[in-house]
């Protein structure tokens, strides 16, 4: 009796101790995803504010707001406004209902990502919130494409905002308190994007095809006002993870698009990717500094989760819809810290995800 | 430990090569600008005190320098609401920041910010969220000197 049951025992053992996984396809040194089966962006929409839409890239905005509180009691609730105006103008346009919605994903910048989370109650879809501060969409992107490629969802709509003065109250002074930036600091973009990724096309042929996950990258930088610094290496070590392990170089692509780095930053990312060995020529291009004009005092360009959202969804997908570029590698980055860690005597860790977009 | 080592190398190597490429703002237009705005600023303070000296000639001079900040802090707290005073404080820097009206932009901007949160939990409790620091180095450092001046004429 007792043998059998060490017999037995031992049987169990061996069952759950050894159990046989088999998947070569996961390795655990890749950042870098491809999608299987496609994953489609349908549509996007882009609300913008006052500033924003003086830019240069007004024309391609949907919605473009002259007043920035949109006549509500608080900025915050103007940025949950322009949020859902972006989100149903983006399921609007892509022909589908409310009810073959099968999923929402988003974050913002606000403590507890409350913009997305108001939204996201008006609706009843099953919602993923989640916080990657700037680069917030692409992560919202390549977790939507993650569920559509496994076949678990059909239809699922990405999206985040960002505003100037709820984000200036929350990080750095009142809206009407004085004070001087240095000249590398950045605008945050009052605006809100949002994309429908689902599993059947609609004429538009827009793919994700790849992504990398980014990690979190920390070169020692504290000084609030300099995100492109802090970021652009972030930004690197994502890029280079992309070329080496899909094989490709710069070249390779017809728009090269990072998030918010500005000016300094973007000066700083190419630098930091000659040292690695590649080049980024006139394909390269950053969300921060197309959005505004250099006459708009804003700095080294705009910044917040808001603005890469924003410049894809309307000025990016335009040029692919139109044909005018192939594949575009789309960087967001984030800067991850808070505003009480920086005093705390820490540095600014940062992070950036990847997503190829393609038209097939 | 080596590789924390190499990362700390890394870092400062990164940092200085920011530091040599981050582009800074002049000094000397600095200067010059907050000399423009902080002394036009002074120069209305000289012409209001002027304007109570001539109108109300029996007060004394104690009282009309009262009277003159009184309306300093006024005309500033009313140009922070039309949403003016931060754009000449961007332009002036130091010169708009050190007078009277600085102080007076700092509290009136905070509790215009939070008054969305109520009286109590926004205007009440965030009103010297930016000029907090103001009043406690004035009220730390003047006890110091204070209790020095105590010292000294105890001891000699």
């Amino acid at each position: 009796m007792e043998k059998i049951l060490c017999k037995a025992k031992n049987m169990l053992r061996t069952d759950t101790i050894n159990p046989v996984i088999e998947n070569k396809s996961l390795s655990p040194k890749k950042q870098t995803i491809s999608f299987n089966n496609p994953v489609y962006i349908v549509s996007s929409m882009s609300v913008v504010g006052q500033k924003e839409g003086k830019g240069p890239l007004k024309d391609y905005f949907d919605i473009v707001y002259l007043d920035d509180k949109l006549k509500e009691k608080t900025f915050e609730k103007a940025e949950t406004i322009m949020l859902k105006k972006s989100i149903d103008g983006a399921i609007k346009k892509s022909g589908l209902e409310f009810t073959e919605l099968d999923c929402m994903i988003g974050g913002d910048l606000l403590n507890q990502i409350t913009s997305s989370q108001y939204v996201a109650r008006e609706y009843s879809v099953p919602f993923l919130g989640v916080y990657s501060a700037c680069s917030t969409m692409t992560e919202s992107l390549i977790l939507g494409s993650i569920l559509i490629d496994g076949g678990y969802f059909n239809n699922v709509v990405c999206s985040t905002c960002s505003h100037f003065a709820t984000a200036e109250r929350q990080f750095r002074y009142p809206l009407e308190y004085g004070c001087q930036r240095p000249p590398y600091a950045q605008w945050t973009v009052t605006g809100a994007g949002s994309m429908v990724l689902s599993s059947k096309d609609n004429g538009d042929n827009i793919k994700i095809k790849q992504a990398t996950l980014g990690k979190v990258i920390d070169f020692g930088t504290s000084d609030l006002n300099n995100m492109g610094a802090a970021m652009a290496p972030a930004a690197c070590d994502t890029l280079v993870a992309l070329f080496t392990e899909t094989n490709t170089r710069p070249e390779d692509y017809d728009f090269i698009i990072t998030g918010d780095l500005g000016k300094l930053g973007s000066d700083i990312l190419r630098e930091l990717i000659r040292e690695k060995g590649f080049n980024l020529g006139k394909n390269y291009h950053d969300c921060g500094c197309l959005i505004f004009d250099i006459t708009q005092k804003c700095y080294q360009g705009g910044s917040g989760a808001g603005c890469s959202a924003t410049v894809v969804g309307s000025f990016i997908l335009d040029k692919l819809k139109k044909g005018e570029i192939k594949n575009v590698a789309y960087l967001a980055t984030g800067a991850l810290m808070s505003s009480q860690s920086c005093y705390q005597g820490e540095t600014i860790p940062c992070i950036s995800h990847a997503v190829i977009i393609e038209r097939c | 430990m080596k590789n924390s080592e190499q990362t700390k190398r890394r870092n400062e190597r990164y940092n200085e090569y920011v530091k040599s490429i981050t582009p800074l703002s002049s000094t000397l237009k600095s200067l010059f600008h907050a000399f423009l705005i902080g002394g036009t600023i002074c120069i209305l303070g000289q012409l209001i005190a002027e304007t109570y000296h001539f109108f109300l000639p029996d007060l004394d001079l104690k009282m009309v320098a009262s009277y003159t900040s009184s309306t300093l802090i006024t005309l500033a707290i009313i140009l922070t609401g039309l949403g003016w005073y931060d754009i000449i404080a961007r332009a002036g820097g130091a010169g708009a920041f050190l007078p009277i009206t600085g102080f007076a932009n700092a509290m009136s901007s905070a509790s215009m910010e939070f008054k969305t949160e109520g009286l109590i939990f926004g205007t009440s409790v965030k009103l010297f969220s930016v000029v907090g620091p103001v009043v406690v180095n004035g009220i730390v450092w003047s006890t110091i000197a204070g209790l020095v001046r105590l010292l000294w004429s105890v001891i000699f």
